[in-house]
């Protein structure tokens, strides 16, 4: 219990001292949720689905939720370079320990920088619907953190290198934010990229969050749950699985 | 208190390392040296159960690492030839985080934090992040928290490699200095002869993965004739130059060199 804890202080130590990451990792949501958020209101406005700014919010916090959380999993690959991994890795402390302390580690952190999103979200203008279900919103971000945060542990235990990450970066970590409804709506989408869609784990992330915020959803909320729960229980034991097997 | 019989480590149709047996006694340093890819390092990770054997038998203290990993784990300290320091954490987070991880109960690991910490020079910059720290003081924070835990087994894997000459003495006599009081057997790799000669009782040459020569200092360069450590390695190795592959922790370091000032 001590090292699951002590693991998870340290991921969370790491990010509040990292100032200069935390203020460039806004960067990219900023720029897709006022660039975007602004630029697209009139034609969304005009296409009759109302306020494009309020509908993109919660698809930029998923954004920022799911590259904290996968890049978090993925500085894996940083303290095997580093050598800190190993430093752990011969502790009498069983391997499932380590990767749950890392994982949960990561998903707070992806959690903090999903607030702080909402925080410039709420800044710029964006007003949730139903101020009472904002809890279960932060559920749903809970979920995202973590089903990433054990993807990222899955993949970056089975890289060697860094050279791996552009690759999945570019067919993993963009597809997956861009094809999860964040920046459109997924009703009346064109079949094969329905289909494609309702693969994307964030797909029902996002728009649980969405449900809850503003009530307007694709899907049925129980069934964002279920998936969500779901695919974050099998990622979290593949992450495990994967996580056992590191030899270094 | 480390005992290897006839160990045996192959990868595919390499063989790493081919029968090789060795003792090391309570409370004796022993040096175990050997060219660039000799095995050293290898032998090191299986006995740090980092590895499996793929044949024979080792005893750590009696225990078998294969079958009872973190036993063995609570009794052995290792410093590893790359670094393995948290660079954004304090010394003193690094220390407290081994301390945590080893079991060390809280009251216990304050006192021998601050009492390693004191010994090894590196109290004054226990609040400092250790990216700040020199190369010396990395490897003596790294030593330290070798024996945080009170380990009954210290293992150095090429611990001065890059240090000056003050700080490879100052790292000695503070291993041997321990030695002493903790009775800790010490375990350790090195490329620097003189070092072995000075700080080893005993010494085993390893090459090719197989040991060529185990003894006291005096003992090795007798049997080969030789006045000194180095010429006595050398005729037992010979002079050829080794060529080792890059290892893919080494071209993570370039890459990392390339993006240094990037994530982290």
């Amino acid at each position: 219990m001590n090292a699951i804890f002590i693991l998870w202080l340290r991921e969370l130590k790491r990010y509040v001292r990292s100032r200069a990451q935390i203020v460039a990792s806004l960067g990219n949501p900023l720029l897709y949720l006022l660039v975007l958020g602004f630029g697209l209101g009139p034609v969304f406005k005009r296409a009759g689905n109302g306020n494009y700014f309020q509908f993109v919010a919660p698809g930029v916090i998923g954004m920022a939720v799911l590259f904290s959380s996968i890049f978090s999993g993925l500085g894996l690959l940083w303290d095997r370079q580093f050598g800190f991994l190993k430093e752990t890795l011969v502790a009498p402390v069983s391997r499932l320990q380590i990767m749950i302390g890392r994982t949960l580690g990561g998903a707070t952190v992806a959690i903090l920088q999903g607030l702080l999103i909402c925080v410039v979200c709420v800044i710029a203008g964006f007003r949730p619907a139903n101020l009472t279900t904002v809890p279960i919103a932060l559920g749903f971000m809970v979920l995202i953190a973590v089903l990433f945060a054990a993807l990222g542990v899955a993949i970056g235990s089975s890289l060697q290198d860094m050279q791996g990450f552009q690759l999945i970066m570019n067919f993993l970590v963009m597809p997956i934010y861009f094809l999860s409804g964040a920046l459109f709506p997924l009703t009346g989408l064109p079949k094969v990229l329905a289909y494609i869609t309702k693969a994307d784990p964030l797909a029902y992330g996002i728009d649980g969050m969405r449900n809850v915020l503003l009530g307007n959803s694709a899907f049925d909320p129980m069934l964002d749950l279920a998936v969500l729960a779901i695919v974050g229980a099998v990622l979290l034991v593949v992450g495990a699985w994967r996580f056992s097997k590191i030899e270094i | 208190m480390i005992r290897v019989q006839s160990l045996v480590k192959t990868f595919g149709s390499f063989t790493a390392v081919n029968d090789v047996s060795f003792d090391v006694a309570e409370g004796e340093i022993f040096a175990f040296l050997g060219p660039n890819g000799a095995g050293k390092t290898t032998t090191i990770k299986m006995l740090t159960t980092l590895l499996r054997p793929t044949s024979g038998s080792i005893e750590l203290d009696g225990l078998n690492p294969t079958s009872h990993q973190n036993d063995v784990r609570k009794r052995f300290g290792i410093v590893f030839q790359d670094p393995s320091l948290d660079g954004d954490l304090t010394a003193w987070e690094n220390m407290e985080l081994h301390g945590v991880l080893y079991h060390v109960p809280h009251k216990v690991r304050r006192h021998r934090i601050e009492e390693l910490l004191r010994l090894f020079e590196l109290w004054d910059r226990r609040d400092d992040q250790v990216k700040k720290f020199s190369g010396g003081m990395k490897r003596r924070l790294e030593i330290a928290r070798g024996f945080l835990h009170t380990p009954r087994i210290l293992f150095l894997d090429e611990p001065t490699l890059g240090l000056d000459p003050q700080s490879r003495n100052q790292l000695w006599t503070h291993v041997k200095k321990l030695n002493e009081t903790e009775r800790v057997t010490v375990f350790l790799t090195t490329h620097y002869m003189d070092e072995a000669d000075r700080v080893a009782h005993r010494i085993g040459i390893i090459d090719h993965g197989k040991l060529a020569a185990q003894g006291t200092p005096a003992q090795i360069k007798q049997q080969t004739g030789a006045t000194n450590l180095e010429d006595a390695f050398l005729a037992l190795t010979g002079s050829t130059i080794r060529e080792e592959e890059a290892s893919s922790a080494d071209r993570m370091r370039q890459f990392a060199k390339m993006w240094s000032g990037g994530r982290r």
